[in-house]
């Protein structure tokens, strides 16, 4: 209640707030109720089983997916109404790499930079995942684990508030998760916020836990 | 205004380096015009009545070509959601790839245009002309054929639907095309014919990039 009352005064609250967060996808709901209230330098930690309805809520976090009920409010505006605006401050990182496979390592990350705005060092974002010797090579003969960490150097390689990542250490060796974990811990000093879904044990200090489908949203689902 | 010219660079990059897509609607273009001297004979009488409606045919089917990969490679690979991400709207995001499609695939067919006039037997005095209109004309057959492709992006065999969605909206663009390629021909004025071309064009610029960005909206659901 002490939040609630809180987030009532406009020019004080930053951060994202979820209220009520409902999802609906071929006509089930996937889930429902979802309430997170995040500051900068929090995280948040979304585990649940295959079909939880992790991946939908990092979707409709960001933005893809219209909410089938509740709201999101970032830094004290319902996204809804400039969902422009919030996009342009959040990075996501689904299961698809973006990786194209005729550019050079570098070149890719580069791009991303300048299209995403708010460019950082790009050789910085490369040589955290240990990358910076690859830079020159055609992105196609990175193995999956190479290519995944070129995906999450981009989150190195322009300046964003909000990270939703979804998955992020699948296919990584335990030295690059690691990386990973630093990176996150850095973003979170900065003032970042960090979502992240996760089935590994991915060590994220101080986190909130959000648990889905273990509330019961999928089998009330299965019995109807 | 930089991430737009960021992103047409980007995928004419792309476009140079897979090589093969403006080198094969080229060859398309020029294969399928040749075609016809040898199916109705040589009379070059007959030729020049034709040319000028089978060139802007083969234009714009060698167009639709390369139009179902528009947005089909960054849906796949992941990165039109990041793309979505981008500090620009979306729209601006849609004018830019089209841009970048039409100066890869369309441009070199423009360029292409005169040698396949010449196997049709036109009269030079066309050439300028079936230049200027497909200058005008094409624009429009890339914005068109954006909604198609946003539409049937995330579609395994959306290249066939994609034709049957977007052909009968190129008829106006090849009714105008050749009527102002026909008047040079006849030594007539052919520029109210071209001025509707260009009408067709700034009004599919305007309206297209709008359907194809709430397209791919829904597609990234």
């Amino acid at each position: 209640m002490e939040d609630l009352a809180h987030n009532q005064t406009p020019p004080t609250t930053s951060g994202i707030a979820l209220h009520d967060l409902a999802c609906d996808r071929g006509g089930r709901r996937v889930f429902t109720g979802v309430q997170a209230d995040l500051s900068p330098g929090d995280a948040l930690v979304v585990r649940g089983t295959n079909g939880s309805g992790k991946s939908s809520l990092l979707r409709v976090l960001a933005g893809y997916i219209p909410a089938g009920d509740g709201s999101i409010t970032w830094n004290g505006i319902n996204v809804r109404d400039d969902i422009g605006l919030y996009q342009s401050c959040l990075h996501y990182v689904g299961h698809l790499d973006g990786v194209k496979p005729v550019l050079s390592v570098r070149e890719n990350i580069a791009l991303w930079s300048l299209l995403m705005g708010d460019p950082m060092d790009v050789d910085a974002a490369l040589a955290h995942f240990g990358l910076r010797k690859l830079a020159d090579l055609p992105a196609k003969y990175l193995s999956a684990g190479q290519k995944r960490r070129l995906n999450l150097a981009r989150l190195g390689a322009s300046r964003r508030p909000l990270w939703l990542l979804d998955e992020p250490a699948v296919s990584l060796d335990a030295q690059s998760v690691a990386q990973l974990e630093s990176l996150i811990a850095d973003h979170r000093r900065a003032g970042g916020i960090a979502i992240v879904a996760t089935h590994n044990d991915l060590n994220i200090e101080d986190a909130t836990l959000l648990s889905l489908g273990k509330q019961g949203f999928e089998s009330q689902e299965r019995e109807s | 205004m930089n991430t737009f010219w960021h992103l047409v660079r980007r995928d004419i990059t792309l476009a140079r380096r897979q090589g093969a897509s403006s080198f094969l609607g080229v060859a398309f273009f020029v294969i399928a015009v040749s075609l016809f001297p040898f199916a109705v004979g040589p009379d070059p009488l007959i030729l020049a009545s034709i040319g000028a409606g089978i060139i802007w045919v083969a234009a714009l089917l060698a167009t639709l070509l390369s139009l179902d990969r528009l947005f089909q490679a960054d849906f796949e690979d992941g990165s039109l959601d990041t793309l979505v991400l981008a500090p620009q709207p979306l729209v601006a995001l849609v004018l830019a790839k089209t841009l970048a499609h039409w100066l890869t695939t369309t441009l070199p067919l423009i360029i292409a245009a005169p040698l396949l006039a010449m196997f049709m037997a036109l009269p030079a005095s066309a050439f300028t002309m079936l230049m200027v209109s497909m200058l005008v004309g094409t624009p429009a057959l890339s914005f068109i054929g954006a909604v198609g492709a946003a539409l049937t992006v995330g579609m395994r065999r959306g290249g066939v639907l994609l034709s049957l969605l977007i052909l009968p909206l190129y008829i106006p663009v090849l009714i105008f095309g050749v009527g102002a390629l026909g008047a040079a021909m006849l030594g007539q004025d052919g520029s109210s014919a071209l001025m509707l071309l260009g009408a067709f064009s700034l009004v599919s610029l305007v309206l297209a990039p709008l359907g194809a960005a709430a397209a791919l909206r829904l597609a990234l659901e």
